[in-house]
């Protein structure tokens, strides 16, 4: 197995962690890290994509630029929320839904 | 060419907001007067490319000189220009009532996290939140106006990718202007959804460029033109994954309902008739142009399938709320149903374009219509204090100009003539009878059924209800008339069908005859 693709694939694996720690991980910086590692994996992916040739192919890593900064302003507007999600409930998690009749 | 031709107006109909909203983020206390002016002004590039398209079909513009595969190349055809049009009417007239909603402080307490109750009983601590919100409203709403129409310009994986991000980002934001704990939880589960679309469809763009080498959606639609590579459909089905997410299709509708009701009540609007459609508008993209080749018949069924269980299952539950706003929030959930119809309609061949132009045509007449139904949720929120159902008959019968512009909305969403909904309903169902798939019928009449049961749960209201109390507060005027006025649109677009279903057939990637069975 080329390097390349050992990348890729780990890639792939991370998202899946990340998409398992956000759906069983209940607190919110828990599952705003793991859509980091979400992100972390798609982009380690479109490196692996970028180096599969001789000269490494510059459109990816211009996405994966990008994409940083997209993750970047993601995760600060989630961590603002999340705090102010526990200043006003008292707890740094998700209430249940709210029932139809609340 | 003359130089009318040549004018960028794309790069004008994306530039104008996101300048307003920097204006509004700078000079807060101007904010109101910027977000008005942008919403007058951008008509002027909305027209203008409107002109261009029917004098010179399909525009492109590539920003700064910079062709295809390497720069950012825009392009308008009547799918992106209608759409466009769609979001300068509802968004100017959310602007206008904006101004009233957020204009008005009547106690200058200062913004704090405040501890009401959930469920709209919070409205007296909302004054003291309301110079915040206003401050922060118009930046927010003008940046998310750039993007819906950067969105709609884009023909290229990955701006689409940049620019749904932007969308959930602010769409976010100004759920969470309403500062119940309750709108807070539900600004953060939609934030989670949000982000966790993106990157499903982001591991399929990545996917895509690793497969095809191209990101430009006409590009990949050449490169998918011979035979398909395994890993297309799974690419697909990412990106179609985390858009379904966005949209909120049955059974993925969870955030929905509490995102929508608990915000205040121009995001509201805004969210329903606008934002959701952005990430269907790119379903559209992916399905019956890009990856026309990799889509099976199997698969637009399933979509269809899917959007059939959502017209019955959001109808029944629209039908048990006791929320105004809930009520109307479950009835996106069903009117989002009607628009996946689309996929296994249009798909066939006999359907083409009548279907294209059905589902198309319910996108503009719910976008007004389910505009109108939260802006005078709305109105009628403010004025009684909550918005439960039971409590809200004085209050209707104290706001006839709301109550007629909610009844004329009314009359789309359940698809009566003369509408909107009626042209897109009658068109769907021209296309499922010409193809023989009479079963969608079914769910159309049932649906059908049940959007007239839930209004009229709403519109009984003056006629009943002895028991609750007069409205406590006095709405802005132009509240109410800004939400009559949009009513009217909606009633206004059961007349225009013929131009805009000819603007809509440029370039449009289905082809077939128009309106079968004539135009009623």
């Amino acid at each position: 197995m080329t390097a390349p693709a050992l990348y890729a694939l780990a890639g792939i694996a991370l998202f899946g962690l990340g998409l398992h720690a956000l759906i069983a991980r209940a607190h919110l910086v828990a599952k705003i890290l793991a859509l980091n590692v979400m992100g972390a994996g798609v982009f380690m992916f479109l490196i692996a994509v970028a180096a599969r040739g001789e000269i490494p192919d510059p459109v990816p890593h211009a996405l994966v630029l990008t994409g940083i900064v997209v993750a970047v302003s993601a995760t600060a507007l989630a961590l603002a929320l999340a705090l102010r999600v526990r200043a006003a409930g008292g707890r740094a998690e998700l209430p249940e839904q709210e029932s139809p009749d609340a | 060419m003359t130089d009318a031709a040549d004018t960028p107006f794309m790069v004008g109909v994306i530039a104008l907001p996101l300048a307003g909203a920097v204006a509004a983020f700078v000079w807060p206390r101007r904010a109101p007067a910027v977000g008005l002016c942008v919403a007058g002004l951008v008509w002027i590039p909305v027209l203008g490319m409107l002109i261009q398209l029917v004098s010179h079909g399909v525009q492109h513009h590539e920003l700064g000189g910079w062709a295809a595969p390497l720069g950012i190349a825009l392009r308008a055809d009547g799918l992106s220009v209608l759409l466009v049009l769609m979001v300068a009417l509802v968004g100017g007239t959310v602007s206008g009532y904006a101004a009233g909603y957020f204009g008005e402080v009547r106690r200058s307490t200062s913004p704090s996290f405040s501890s009401s109750p959930p469920g709209g009983d919070g409205e007296g601590s909302e004054d003291g939140g309301r110079a915040h919100a206003r401050a922060c409203f118009w930046p927010l709403w003008l940046f998310l106006w750039a993007a819906l129409n950067a969105l709609l310009l884009s023909r290229d994986l990955f701006n689409l990718y940049v620019t749904l991000e932007l969308l959930g980002l602010s769409a976010v934001a100004l759920v969470a202007l309403a500062d119940a704990p309750v709108a807070l939880g539900a600004a953060m589960r939609y934030l989670l959804v949000s982000l966790l679309g993106s990157l499903a469809f982001l591991l399929g763009v990545a996917l895509v460029y690793a497969a095809y080498g191209t990101l430009d959606l006409p590009l990949l639609k050449a490169a998918l033109g011979g035979p398909v590579a395994p890993v297309a459909p799974v690419a697909l089905g990412l990106m179609t994954a985390g858009l379904l997410m966005k949209t909120a299709l049955f059974p993925l509708h969870f955030w929905l309902p509490p995102a929508h009701a608990n915000a205040p009540a121009p995001v509201s609007a805004l969210l329903s008739a606008l934002v959701v459609k952005a990430s269907f508008y790119v379903l559209l993209r992916l399905w019956f142009e890009a990856f026309a080749g990799a889509a099976t018949g199997a698969a637009m069924d399933f979509l269809g399938v899917l959007g059939a269980a959502a017209v019955l299952w959001g109808s029944y539950q629209a039908l048990c709320q006791s929320r105004l706003k809930l009520l109307v929030a479950y009835s996106t959930v069903a009117q989002l149903g009607y628009l996946f119809l689309l996929f296994p309609l249009s798909g066939a061949a006999a359907g083409g374009f009548t279907a294209w132009a059905g589902g198309l045509y319910f996108v503009l007449a719910h976008a007004c219509a389910k505009a109108v139904m939260f802006l005078s949720a709305g109105s009628l929120m403010r004025a009684a204090g909550h918005d439960r159902l039971a409590g809200l008959g004085e209050t209707v019968r104290a706001m006839p100009v709301t109550a007629f512009a909610f009844a004329l909305a009314a009359v789309s969403i359940i698809g009566l003539p003369p509408s909107g909904g009626f042209i897109a309903k009658w068109l769907l169902l021209n296309a499922a009878l010409g193809d023989a798939q009479w079963w969608w019928v079914g769910v159309m009449a049932a649906g059908t059924g049940m959007a007239a049961a839930y209004a009229l749960r709403v519109l009984r209201l003056p006629f009943v209800g002895t028991a609750s109390l007069p409205p406590v507060r006095r709405v802005p005027r132009s509240m109410e008339w800004t939400t009559l006025g949009l009513a009217l649109a909606t009633l206004g677009l059961g007349f225009t069908a013929a131009p805009l279903l000819e603007w809509l057939r440029v370039g449009a990637p289905v082809g077939g005859p128009g309106l079968v069975g004539g135009q009623p």
